[in-house]
């Protein structure tokens, strides 16, 4: 499974990344040496073992439902690049058609 | 619902919001209408290095749903990640099940014109909801938008059905059901208004008689019982005229515009479903064991289709009437506390369903802040029953019991409202008035019948409504017949 120069640029909008060509060929070969080095996990017999999900054989740890202190809005917005009253401001979400 | 030699095919997906205190995955506090930001810690805010710790009452939640809904209860579930970027999540994915969700395999059965129909339900799993946007002006015109994330992270239940609802009438039954079995679980406040109960519907048509599903389309967002209604029928006559006419159905999500009635394509959000689902790392297999899942079961109330076929059976009520007082817990109460003390099922449900439910609505009231006790209402039924009083002057005076909460014995006795019984003083005021209406007397002689009406009517008006119109009506006929 070689992964194309497409499947980086393709992968890297859905993350909204901006690459340039060189880091697109950069990323496409890490990437491929990547998977090369996985594909020895592929020489393994696997038939009938349960895939794992986590490698530790531990139940999942949960909490009771109580309340805990939050950030007041001035540290959970202090980072905010631009900000309107209690609300973060970001750019307007649904773009004209391309 | 005809649609001349097609069906429609619908399954539907609901977002429940839990009515837990605290966030999915964090202890902040899942409360509305709170300062925008101010419900917010590193975790909900998907900060660098924070870990989600899972809420046990959400798992409680989803085992006492799945439980409700015949579903199997999953040993062994797992969280995923679905990955999406868009400002209102902040991690850059969801935490969500995928691959094995807590509940699958269950049903629900709804009545259409007393016909039973099974509806199943392929999975309820467990996930956060996302931040909120404002948008000062609408979303399309607007050069920002604004972001709140005390919704992130809230805990929700999504409740997924097989495509097996053929008509709207139908989801609209489903989602009801669905709804009440929320509330009486009381998981879910069911409020539309404020989106605790949100519903997405998958729609597609084919002709009567074909096995195969057409091309589906996404309604989202829909709202309220009536806009569900009307845009599903709106959307399945759209997919049914576009093949008549030779057209293909595309994949796609639409919105349903509430003031033009049509749905519309959702431009621009179609691009990269891709979610690149994945087990998610930072949180462990979860595993529930058979006692946890027996000691829910033990603490579950009656459900409201159970509580529908009790009252069928007990009482012997109509479909209809039992539909309505069971679909408020309160109101269903109400009626049993009621006719512990006055039983008979059919009078107390026909006082409920007119008289309470419109003074109710009139004071823009619940059922569990019923102005009416129970007890007042039995006695004032126990009044009309034993003759006390007519069924005329019992409405006349519901509102003011309403009102007033004054007990119905002394009302009626304070007012003087006692209806006279008497024969012998109401076959005098019959005379009083036959002697006022010589002519009218003559015309009823020769024939004119409905004429009665009028008498009965005079000697009510006479004795304030108080003479007791069967013993009138039967005296007075006795008298012009003579």
């Amino acid at each position: 499974m070689k992964i194309t120069s497409e499947t980086v640029e393709y992968v890297a909008h859905l993350a909204r990344l901006e690459l340039a060509r060189e880091e697109i060929d950069l990323y496409t070969n890490q990437l491929n040496s990547i998977l090369d080095y996985m594909d020895a996990l592929n020489r393994l017999d696997t038939q009938g073992i349960e895939p794992t999900s986590h490698p530790m054989p531990l139940n999942c740890v949960m909490r009771d439902d109580d309340i805990r202190e939050s950030f007041t809005v001035e540290a959970s917005t202090q980072n905010a690049p631009e900000r309107i009253g209690s609300f973060f401001k970001v750019p307007p979400i649904i773009e004209v058609e391309e | 619902m005809d649609y001349r030699g097609f069906e429609g095919v619908i399954g539907l997906e609901v977002h429940a919001h839990l009515l837990t205190e605290s966030k999915l995955f964090c202890g902040c506090s899942t409360k509305f209408g709170a300062e925008p930001n101010s419900h917010t810690c590193p975790t909900c805010m998907g900060l660098p290095g924070a870990l989600p710790v899972l809420n046990k009452k959400v798992v409680d939640f989803a085992i006492r749903l799945g439980l409700a809904l015949n579903c199997t209860i999953n040993r062994r579930s797992i969280f995923a990640r679905k990955n999406y970027y868009y400002p209102d999540l902040p991690k850059g994915y969801q935490i969500s099940q995928y691959e094995e969700p807590i509940c699958e395999n269950g049903y629900l059965d709804i009545y259409i014109n007393e016909e039973k129909k099974r509806i199943r339900i392929k999975r309820i799993h467990m996930e956060e909801d996302a931040g909120k946007l404002v948008h000062e002006d609408t979303i399309e015109t607007s050069t920002y938008s604004l972001v709140d994330y005390n919704r992130s992270s809230v805990p929700l239940l999504e409740i997924v059905s097989e495509p097996d609802i053929r008509t709207p009438e139908e989801a609209v039954e489903y989602l009801k059901m669905l709804r009440d079995c929320l509330i009486y679980l009381e998981i879910c406040d069911g409020n539309m208004e404020e989106g605790s109960f949100r519903c997405d519907a998958n729609v597609s048509v084919r002709k009567i008689g074909d096995t195969e599903f057409g091309t589906r389309t996404e309604l989202k967002n829909l709202n309220s019982f009536k806009y569900i209604e009307k845009s599903l029928d709106y959307e399945i006559k759209r997919q049914i005229e576009l093949i008549k006419k030779g057209g293909e159905v595309v994949q796609e999500t639409r919105l349903y515009n509430v003031d033009e009635g049509v749905t519309y394509s959702m431009r621009g959000k179609e691009e990269a479903h891709d979610y690149r689902y994945f087990p998610e790392p930072d949180l462990l297999p979860l595993i529930i064991d058979d006692k946890w899942i027996e000691d829910i079961r033990k603490g579950l109330p009656e459900l409201p289709f159970e509580k529908i076929e009790r009252f069928l059976k007990e009482y012997n009520l109509p479909r209809y009437d039992v539909e309505i007082l069971v679909s408020d817990r309160s109101l269903a109460s109400y009626f049993e506390d009621t006719v512990m003390l006055f039983p008979e099922p059919k009078t107390v449900s026909n006082w409920i369903m007119t008289e309470l439910l419109r003074e109710l609505k009139a004071r823009n009231l619940e059922a569990k802040d019923a102005p009416i006790s129970p007890a007042n209402l039995a006695e004032l039924l126990t009044l009309i029953k034993d003759g006390t009083i007519s069924i005329k002057i019992g409405k006349e005076i519901f509102p003011e019991l309403c009102s007033t909460g004054a007990s119905p014995k002394r009302l009626v006795q304070d007012k003087g409202l006692i209806q006279i019984s008497d024969e012998s003083a109401i076959a005098q005021t019959i005379e009083q008035i036959l002697a006022r209406f010589p002519k009218e007397v003559a015309e009823f002689k020769a024939g004119k019948d409905k004429l009665l009406g009028f008498f009965v009517g005079q000697v009510m008006k006479e004795t304030k409504g108080k003479a007791n119109p069967k013993l009138l009506n039967e005296l007075l006929l006795k008298r012009l017949k003579a």
